[in-house]
């Protein structure tokens, strides 16, 4: 792999509670005309965008076939639209390999998702485990994290007090981000007072219900020119599958994202993980995660997340200055949001939240209950 | 610079698919997918051990399971390994191979399991298909897949009873096909003589839709391995090399782009591209099997002429003749193809498979029976979708 694949630019609408003015195709559309705006890029059959990859899913949709209906939205009229069905961090990897196989040179990812229009994010992610076990117990994605918070905090020395911190942290930086759900301010005091809603998981501790739309161009380094002075490298990926029964799995640690980090920097030629990155985009829909990703990313030492945060690390480390999963985004597009603030750190166009010369960043981004599937993207300028 | 050379060969090297039949009620979904991808192991002579990475598709609303590749982990074995999911609707099992052609060639992954599987018994087919539909204008006219608007087509262009005796003809060739076939969900037996009574008397749907002209609502997954040319090489002394694929979608939901291609289909449209950028001028003569994704038997007979660019009743002319036969000039479905068999997200991935088998020369008693040494398969999905795949015996283009 000689090649780097270039990310050309980056569009997105607002994150908000609920677009209900507006169908999850004419938010596709929005971001499709702004990187055609931005960039001049063409669908022709010669020199044009002849693939397009796309992330939604059909349950949260509740639509056979989501990526079918925005399929025109997606300028994917007569051209080839594959969907990746899976955290959006994975999307960018498949588009990054049907460029470096050399089948395409040009790939416009987009993703959509309202979970608005869900009757209950419960009712979808408890159909997300087996009918014999899984579901008859009353699984979803919520209470399989409160069982992973528990396992995990206890090892990791993370208490309730942390939690808040990371909650209170992730609202204060989305209000610099001009795309962010609009949420009120929370002291970490508000945070310890929320309800639980999943021992030990508190209401102000998941993400709230968010419906968002993104696009991004990718191609191949020598035709980066063309649409962009100011590419991001896609140098690294990596992802992992984890085991299906939470019984089988040690919930306190995640060995599905310490291999995922490690094949992602492998791939980027980066040795030590602690001191490599400007920018750190981690995804959280959990506020317990946000460290525990931190650890098994090899961010910060195995067990060390409580006094890491005690010490303003997250900070110092430039974690999550989007606001995280935390501050809302829908499930699916975590880690194409991720990788989306990566870019515009690493491009400097990050406004009020830039970061000074950022020049390495990663992207994390994950899929099923308690993170059984990760993704990790290493993006440089 | 339009279309380019892949970076590296993908070679198939194994190949699993399951008993496919209606019930598959001795397995759940996992141990179903462990059926086919146990056997493409054994058939590649490999370990799970060897596999960098699992490619994993079907359509969620058929069996209601959410991100099915989390709980299929058990049967698929991809713990700790990479992982993709990729679905795009009927053509998800052609997705699946494409996606594994480009990770392979990528050179981020050198072998590659991909698996495509349905296990409609336990869902509701026709809803989930209607389901697709837009909600606020087409779902209440949406009717499944059954649609007689091909058979309206043929039938205009080419009168009732010939129309009618070329759809009834390529149904009970589809049948033979079957019956060698023992995997094949659905294998009746019809004879010649029947074709009068089951033009008159198998039940209609809609239209000149009858129930023998359409496909079946099966269980079943097909597993297939991918490697690079070098692995494929080591692994396997018939390696089937995955020449180029292409994907064409079409679906107006926003009418934004009407005035560009008025006239094409995208089966059409995709064979032009792929044909035109590999030099096949004629590929009725090149290929020597075509498994095609055909829902049925009045599709069936219509995409011929779009899939080989023909012009006129060529078509019809192929069918009359019985040239689709497995020991025609041009065999199309030795397996029995989609109206025998349709686990939906499986059925575009048996088509490569089957295609692949034909050309390795072991595919039994459906075993064309001549030199195979160049494929064509087909995948057909949503309103109309194409995926095609070529592959090849040899790597010499």
């Amino acid at each position: 792999m000689n090649q780097r694949v270039a990310v050309c630019a980056v569009a997105q609408i607002k994150n908000e509670p609920d677009i209900w003015y507006k169908r999850f195709q004419g938010m596709v559309l929005e971001c499709f005309e702004s990187i055609v705006g931005q960039t001049g890029v063409t669908f022709d059959m010669e020199k044009g965008v002849r693939s397009i990859v796309s992330c939604s899913d059909d349950v949260f949709d509740a639509r056979t076939i989501s990526d079918n209906a925005i399929n025109d939205a997606a300028g994917a009229y007569f051209r080839g639209e594959e969907k990746s069905a899976q955290d959006g961090a994975n999307a960018l990897a498949y588009a990054m390999a049907s460029i470096l196989s050399g089948h395409d040179d040009l790939v416009l990812v987009v993703g959509h998702c309202k979970e608005s229009q869900t009757e209950s994010r419960r009712m979808c992610t408890n159909l997300a485990f087996d009918p014999f076990y899984g579901r008859p117990l009353g699984l979803d994605y919520l209470s399989a994290a409160g069982l992973q918070a528990r396992a995990y905090m206890k090892n990791a020395g993370v208490s309730e007090e942390h939690l808040a911190a990371v909650v209170a942290r992730s609202r204060e930086k989305a209000a610099l981000n001009p795309f962010a759900r609009e949420n009120e301010a929370v002291t970490e005091k508000d945070v310890l007072q929320s309800p639980l809603i999943c021992d030990p998981i508190r209401s102000l501790h998941q993400y709230p219900v968010t419906d968002w739309a993104v696009g991004m161009l990718l191609c191949t380094e020598e035709r980066a020119h063309e649409f962009t002075d100011n590419p991001v490298w896609l140098t690294g990926f990596g992802n992992c599958m984890d085991s299906y029964f939470l019984g089988d799995r040690d919930l306190s640690t995640s060995t599905a994202l310490q291999r995922a980090a490690r094949r992602s920097y492998a791939m980027a030629g980066i040795d030590d993980p602690k001191t490599a990155f400007d920018v750190i985009e981690l995804n959280d829909p959990y506020a317990y995660q946000l460290p525990m990703w931190a650890e098994n990313a090899g961010i910060i030492p195995e067990g060390g997340a409580g006094k890491w945060i005690d010490a303003g690390a997250m900070a110092a480390r430039h974690i999550n200055p989007s606001g995280g999963m935390l501050n809302g985004n829908p499930i699916m597009l975590g880690g194409l949001a991720r990788s989306l603030e990566v870019v515009l750190q690493l491009r400097g166009e990050a406004g009020e939240r830039q970061i000074e010369n950022a020049t390495r960043g990663l992207a994390h981004g994950n899929t099923g209950p308690a993170g059984q599937h990760h993704a990790v993207l290493v993006f440089e300028k | 610079m339009g279309y380019r050379q892949k970076n590296r060969h993908v070679g198939i090297v194994g190949i699993g698919e399951t008993k496919f039949s209606s019930h598959r009620e001795d397995v759940n979904q996992p141990e179903m997918v462990h059926e086919a991808v146990r056997q493409a192991l054994d058939d590649a002579g490999l370990t799970i051990n060897d596999i960098d990475c699992v490619v994993h598709g079907n359509m969620e609303l058929f069996e209601m399971v959410h991100q099915p590749d989390m709980w299929h982990t058990l049967g698929t074995g991809a713990y700790g390994k990479s992982s993709f999911r990729l679905t795009t609707g009927g053509t998800t099992g052609g997705t699946l191979v494409s996606g594994a052609d480009n990770l392979v060639a990528s050179g981020m992954y050198d072998v590659v399991l991909a698996i495509g599987f349905e296990k409609l018994q336990e869902g509701h087919t026709t809803g989930g298909i209607t389901n697709m539909a837009d909600p606020l204008w087409a779902r209440k006219l949406q009717s499944g897949a059954l649609t007689a608007q091909a058979a309206v087509k043929v039938i205009a262009e080419f009168g009732e009873e010939r129309a009618r005796r070329a759809a009834m003809a390529y149904r009970i060739i589809m049948d033979k096909h079957a019956c060698k076939n023992p995997n094949a969900h659905r294998a009746f037996h019809l004879e010649w003589d029947q074709m009068e009574d089951l033009m008159e008397n198998s039940p209609p749907l809609i239209g000149d839709l009858r129930l023998i002209h359409m496909c079946s609502q099966s269980d079943g997954a097909c597993a297939i391995i991918f490697a690079s040319e070098k692995k494929a090489k080591e692994i396997s002394s018939k390696p089937v090399w995955v020449r180029d694929h292409i994907t064409v979608h079409r679906e107006e939901t926003l009418n934004l782009h009407n005035n560009y291609y008025p006239i094409d289909t995208t089966h059409r449209f995709a064979a032009e591209q792929l044909f035109g950028r590999n030099g096949i001028d004629n590929p009725l003569e090149y290929f020597d099997v075509f498994e095609m994704y055909d829902p049925s038997a009045w599709w069936g007979v219509d995409w011929l002429r779009e899939f080989f660019l023909l012009e006129g009743d060529e078509h019809i002319r192929m069918v009359e003749n019985r040239d689709i036969m497995i020991d025609g000039k041009m065999p199309i479905n030795p397996s029995g193809g989609v109206i025998s068999t349709n686990p939906i997200g499986a059925t575009a991935i048996i088509r490569v498979a089957e295609a692949a088998k034909q050309i390795r020369g072991d595919a039994g008693e459906h075993q064309i029976p001549r030199n195979v040494e160049h494929g064509l398969a087909s995948s057909f999905g949503g309103t109309m979708w194409t995926v095609l795949h070529i592959l090849e015996k040899e790597l010499n283009w």
